[in-house]
């Protein structure tokens, strides 16, 4: 997993709420057996048409709007467990995804792959989105050892919560897997115990 | 201290604490289709982690699967090498695998519950945020991704903060043509699709007391869609008898045993939940969806609501309905029965009961997929095959099918589709298709139809 401290990116808005994993990738691109190339097809759907035209007023495609961080409604990733979600948004070059709520899976791939859901309150969202329709060019600054996002020359910022562990985690690019098996002699006594 | 009973089963399979982090907690079943798992083996073995415990994970081939000519090589390039996979990865890891056209071949979350595999007091995992359905027996079950898939195969735990918990009651008589699906839908849309988030949630009152296993399944498979990571139900009597003699349930005097354990696992009387909802069984009614996701939901006799929100409008758009209009006399050309919410024997008699004796409407592709192949078996055993047959359905083979449109089974664009399954998000049956949430009677009866019908005056 690869390192996250601190970044400065513009910002892609997407300002629909309840974002499910279906619309991130869509079922029939789940075939595939490793991780690469599901970047490709990120909102696939939204993004293009069926008959494979790009859809314009969609904000990703967009040429006003570029950067790593994305900036999404309320309860983004609902749905689906599929971890192929956080593989595509990463494939596609996010490293932030900003949310007022995220659904609960989604933020544990996200999180396991390197990829930072940063909860801020409804009124800070609105803020950004407003920021980012108004001033494209607009940076962001994500510092996840202050755990503080704010809003480049202005002094707009706020403050989230990211899990001790996680956070530790994602600042050194260590994965769940590495800990566990760290864990093994105490887990095979735990079983051991229960007989 | 009294407990819930989520907490009983958690607190019992707590490896370990991290200090201001999560815990280690341990999982008894993991659960494995081919489409959230290849990645997992791919990690272990770049990594020459072994499989820790191999006799605790049971697979089969249920979401890209074809659900006609099973028998014959399949057609679609990335599907076979996903199965082909699926095989190889369990062949060389020893895992049992119930692959396409074993007698016990079905979809995960029907498959493991009619083998006996689910039971209460376990923690059970898989890679698909259905899971929840096996709360249904009493378990602590819940959906994961592909990374947590690694972890349970490297550990057999999973790091997990102890979720908040949530109850939610429904006391009193339903009303005829009311089935679990029904209560489900009707508790989200209420709840929304994101009340849940965070919690585990117990469904009590005496509504799902009466419920059967298959009806309870039903209601637990679709807590994710409030956004709940699982929903659970207190052990009873009906669980004990729909587990035993089940071919992997506990024989003779262990069983006895273990009822014993079971029994001593429901929610303590003062036990304390986070949050509560409580809602009166009479206020339910055969429901439909409306909207792009399974909170947007009405009576069937009710309107679409009227919201001033980009989001609501979008959706309405999508599905091309109008505020303040009813669903009735809607016509439908497509209905689906199947996936793991309302694939069970009990939903294939509820539909055949409805249709013996009519006709499907000539608009209407309706496709009946049963949830496992022992499904199938029962519904040709019982003579239902004979009823669809007759009114003109067509019974296919078992799987996933149009819940998600992996394989061939797509609604096509712009169409509406009558289905039991549980997302009615865009393009989920198929790039395009609209899919309206229902009841298997619902289901049935919008097949017969060829339009939605106020399915209570009938009844009535």
């Amino acid at each position: 997993m690869e390192k996250f401290t601190k970044i400065t990116s513009k910002a892609v808005p997407l300002a629909i709420e309840n974002i499910d994993t279906d619309q991130i990738i869509p079922a029939r691109f789940l075939k595939a057996t490793d991780k690469k190339g599901f970047g490709d097809n990120v909102f696939r759907d939204w993004r293009f048409d069926k008959n494979g035209n790009t859809n314009t007023a969609f904000s990703l495609n967009n040429s006003l709007y570029s950067g790593s961080i994305l900036i999404a409604g309320d309860n983004f990733g609902c749905g689906s467990s599929r971890e192929h979600a956080a593989w595509a948004l990463v494939g596609y070059g996010f490293k932030v995804i900003v949310s007022s709520f995220f659904a609960d899976i989604f933020k544990g791939n996200a999180l396991n792959n390197g990829l930072l859901p940063l909860q801020v309150s409804p009124s800070f969202l609105t803020i950004l989105m407003d920021t980012i329709h108004k001033k494209p060019e607009t940076e962001i600054l994500v510092d996840l050892e202050k755990q503080i996002i704010s809003i480049a020359d202005t002094n707009l910022f706020e403050t989230f919560e990211i899990d001790p562990y996680k956070k530790t985690c994602m600042i050194n690019g260590y994965d769940d897997i590495d800990y566990l098996l760290s864990k093994k002699e105490m887990i095979e006594a735990f079983e051991t115990q229960r007989k | 201290m009294s407990k819930t009973l989520f907490d009983k089963i958690w607190d019992q399979h707590v490896v370990d604490t991290i200090k201001e982090g999560p815990q280690v907690l341990y999982i008894d079943k993991h659960l494995i289709h081919e489409v959230t798992s290849p990645q997992a083996f791919n990690e272990l073995k770049e990594r020459s982690i072994p499989i820790f415990r191999p006799n605790q994970i049971v697979a089969t081939a249920d979401h890209n699967t074809p659900t006609i000519n099973q028998h014959l090589p399949i057609k679609d390039k990335l599907s076979k090498n996903q199965l082909e996979q699926l095989s190889k990865n369990c062949s060389d890891n020893n895992i049992t695998l119930y692959e396409l056209g074993h007698k016990y071949n079905g979809i995960v979350h029907v498959m493991a519950p009619e083998l006996g595999i689910t039971q209460p007091g376990m923690t059970m995992v898989c890679g698909d945020s259905h899971t929840s359905t096996h709360g249904a027996f009493g378990a602590i079950a819940f959906g994961i991704g592909t990374s947590q898939v690694a972890q349970v195969f490297a550990s057999q735990c999973l790091l997990l903060k102890k979720p908040k918990s949530l109850r939610v009651t429904v006391n009193g008589k339903l009303k005829k043509g009311v089935l679990p699906k029904d209560v489900i839908l009707y508790i989200i849309s209420k709840l929304g699709t994101n009340s849940g988030t965070g919690y585990f949630c117990e469904y009590a009152g005496n509504v799902f007391e009466n419920m059967s296993m298959e009806g309870r399944m039903t209601v637990c498979n679709m807590s994710i869609e409030m956004g709940a990571r699982g929903g659970m139900i207190a052990p009873d009597e009906t669980t004990f008898n729909y587990i035993k003699d089940r071919q992997f349930a506990p024989k003779g005097t262990d069983f006895d045993k273990k009822v014993a354990y079971w029994k001593t696992l429901p929610s303590d009387i003062d036990a304390v939940f986070d949050q509560e909802y409580i809602f009166d069984a009479e206020d339910i009614g055969p429901m439909v969806t409306y909207g792009t996701n399974p909170g947007m939901g009405i009576k069937i006799t009710e309107t679409i609501p009227k919201e001033n929100n980009s989001s609501f409008k979008k959706s309405l758009e999508y599905m091309n309905f109008e505020a303040g209009s009813s669903l009735i006399d809607k016509q439908i050309n497509y209905v689906f029965i199947g996936s793991c919410t309302n694939s069970r024997i009990e939903d294939f008699r509820v539909a055949a009961n409805f249709i013996k004796g009519k006709q499907k409407a000539e608009n209407v592709t309706a496709w009946l997929v049963p949830g496992s192949k022992q499904v199938e078996a029962q519904i040709i055993e019982e003579g239902l095959k004979e009823i669809f047959d007759n009114a003109g359905f067509e019974l296919r083979q078992p799987g996933c099918s149009a819940c998600l449109a992996m394989n061939d089974d797509k609604i096509p664009k712009g169409e509406y589709c009558v289905s039991t399954s549980n997302r009615n998000f865009e393009g989920r049956q198929g790039q395009g298709s609209r899919t309206i949430l229902a009841s298997p009677l619902v289901a049935a009866a919008t097949a017969v139809e060829g339009k939605i019908i106020d399915i209570t005056k009938q009844l009535n």
